[in-house]
């Protein structure tokens, strides 16, 4: 069974250390703008989500690249971008409904969420446990509770 | 059940990929009209830039991959298709036989019928032989005249650039990617690339080449002359659609299929830049000849090839492009619609432009130049026709909060 990703933003106090852990880990430098996960904030900062890729299983950008630069680790689950191969054509970033993979003007090639070969450095940051990284099923589990109480609420 | 598919582009490769996957015994055989392995049309540039070697350009890195997969990819050439006996004709040996059949022929380029056009001074920029004539034929400080200036003018263009040529854009469109950009993006865009050094003429058109002691004359519609070394054509594409003659199959400006990728008569289907399929946008029959719906034609076209009935909800026109460093991508309606709202946001100094086209508190179109960080989401509230609420009105005051606002309908903030 393949871990993910958990992000709940009720946890998430926007201090953007996930963003930081990210861009070290991936880009080697603490830059907010080169990180593959992103706060957006709400309310003037009242409220914040965390947004990464979930490693969907339609896997849009996967099927749209036209050189097979993104893959499937097959241990994580995770598409990963083969920046070897990659020649920064950026149809990914337009075929991706979820807008999780970027361009990054810099290398010329894209970027996106590879869950740090299996241990996602934002997850290890976050120090509210907004973002943590857990069984595929048990992130199933939360939802289906979570809809169970907005229902019932 | 003996599959046949025509064309080993993009959605040529992925249908006979998802049909094997559907169905371990399926006989798959793929036509290849070009003597290389199965390649992306789209990488081409990248290859005159000298970013990647020709396996670069390749669709699958594995060399084996075909044969693992027990897909046949034969060299030939589809001359004719017989509806009737269920075989299609080839240039070299014997009819094939099809129990299903893809057209995914593609597209080829066009030359403007001009006067000169036939030089042999005169280049496309369409497939790996293009490539190869360019690079033998075409030297650094060369003066290269670029004639078109569409979408795939300006990837041409950063490639040109690259090899480091004394360049001349000619256009005839008012603007720069006339089809995926408006006036105000076209403008920037041009600035941007006088900018950087290239000269780029819209509103006028070449009206006679003469070759002359190993130079071109290009004379223009405004009365001008052009001496030139070389001159790069990228003034459109058209459906490969000439096999067809004859047949009962409908065409228009592509081959017409409907909401499974099948044509008019059964067990014929088409996929890719050959087909004239369902436009999500509109509901009409339009030609996509676009990388992301090649791929999902070719994914959709074998799901039914292999009896999967869902129906198909058409593709979205989409584009995104990087002339000389300037990021631009365009999705669905971008031009809007009647009755619709309209909101734009531009900054000339920074670059930057952001158009957002509403029906009602739908998104139906976006334009971006210079956005480079989240762009798929315009695509992902297009196409799944997310209800903006609120949104669109905070939205109309500033476009910028499209993340916002995605996150916000599609995620829901629950915070």
């Amino acid at each position: 069974m393949h871990k993910s990703l958990l992000i709940d933003p009720a946890k998430c106090t926007s201090c953007l250390q996930c963003e930081l852990a990210c861009s070290f880990e991936n880009e080697g430098v603490f830059n907010p703008a080169k990180s593959r996960i992103k706060i957006f904030e709400f309310e003037h900062g009242r409220k914040a989500i965390p947004y990464t890729c979930t490693q969907c299983e339609e896997a849009w950008c996967l099927h749209a690249c036209p050189v097979e630069a993104i893959t499937i680790n097959e241990e994580t689950g995770a598409k990963e971008v083969n920046e070897s191969i990659c020649v920064g054509c950026k149809v990914c970033t337009i075929a991706c409904p979820f807008g999780t993979v970027n361009y990054n003007s810099d290398s010329g090639k894209v970027i996106k969420c590879d869950l740090c070969g299996g241990e996602p450095q934002c997850a290890e940051a976050c120090p509210t446990g907004a973002i943590v990284y857990v069984d595929s099923d048990w992130t199933g589990y939360l939802r289906m509770r979570d809809s169970a109480v907005e229902q019932h609420s | 059940m003996q599959h046949v598919i025509v064309g080993a582009g993009p959605a040529g490769v992925i249908a006979a990929e998802t049909l094997r996957k559907k169905s371990r015994n399926d006989s798959i055989i793929i036509v290849a009209k070009e003597p290389y392995p199965a390649y992306s049309r789209m990488a081409i540039p990248y290859l005159l830039a000298g970013d990647v070697e020709e396996n670069g350009t390749y669709l699958r890195i594995d060399a084996n991959h075909f044969d693992k997969l027990e897909i046949e990819i034969r060299l030939n050439t589809v001359n004719r298709i017989n509806t009737r006996e269920k075989t299609v004709t080839l240039e070299k040996g014997p009819d094939l036989h099809y129990d299903r059949l893809l057209l995914a022929t593609g597209s080829s380029a066009i030359r403007p019928p001009i006067s000169g056009m036939d030089s042999p001074r005169v280049h496309n920029c369409w497939t790996l032989d293009d490539a190869h004539r360019m690079l033998s034929e075409i030297r650094a400080r060369d003066r290269v005249v670029l004639l078109g200036a569409g979408f795939i003018g300006c990837i041409v263009l950063q490639a040109l650039v690259s090899m480091k040529l004394d360049l001349t854009v000619v256009e005839l469109a008012d603007h720069m990617l006339a089809r995926m950009m408006d006036h105000e993006g076209g403008k920037m865009i041009k600035q941007w690339c006088e900018n950087k050094g290239v000269t780029v003429r819209t509103g006028t058109e070449v009206i006679a080449v003469t070759e002359k002691s190993n130079q071109l004359e290009i004379e223009l519609a405004d009365g001008s002359t052009i001496t030139a070394d070389h001159i790069v054509c990228a003034a459109g594409v058209r459906p490969n659609i000439h096999m067809l003659e004859g047949s009962a199959i409908d065409v228009d400006a592509g081959i017409l299929v409907n909401n499974q990728l099948q044509t008019n008569v059964p067990d014929i289907f088409a996929a890719g830049d050959v087909a004239q399929g369902p436009d999500r946008s509109t509901g009409d029959q339009q030609v996509h000849a676009i990388q992301p719906t090649a791929s999902e034609h070719g994914r959709v076209a074998a799901f039914h090839m292999s009896g999967d009935a869902s129906p198909y909800g058409g593709s979205l026109s989409m584009n995104v492009l990087n002339t000389l460093g300037l990021i631009t991508s365009s999705f669905g309606l971008w031009d809007g619609v009647d009755g619709g709202d309209r909101t734009a946001v531009c900054d000339t100094a920074g670059n930057r432009y952001l158009r957002l086209e509403f029906q009602d508190d739908l998104l139906v179109g976006a334009l971006a130049i210079g956005l480079t960080q989240h762009v798929g989401v315009l695509r992902g509230l297009i196409q799944t026709k997310v209800r903006l609420g609120n949104w669109k009105k905070l939205l109309l005051d500033d476009p910028s909060l499209i993340m916002n606002a995605y996150l916000d309908r599609v995620q829901g903030t629950r915070a």
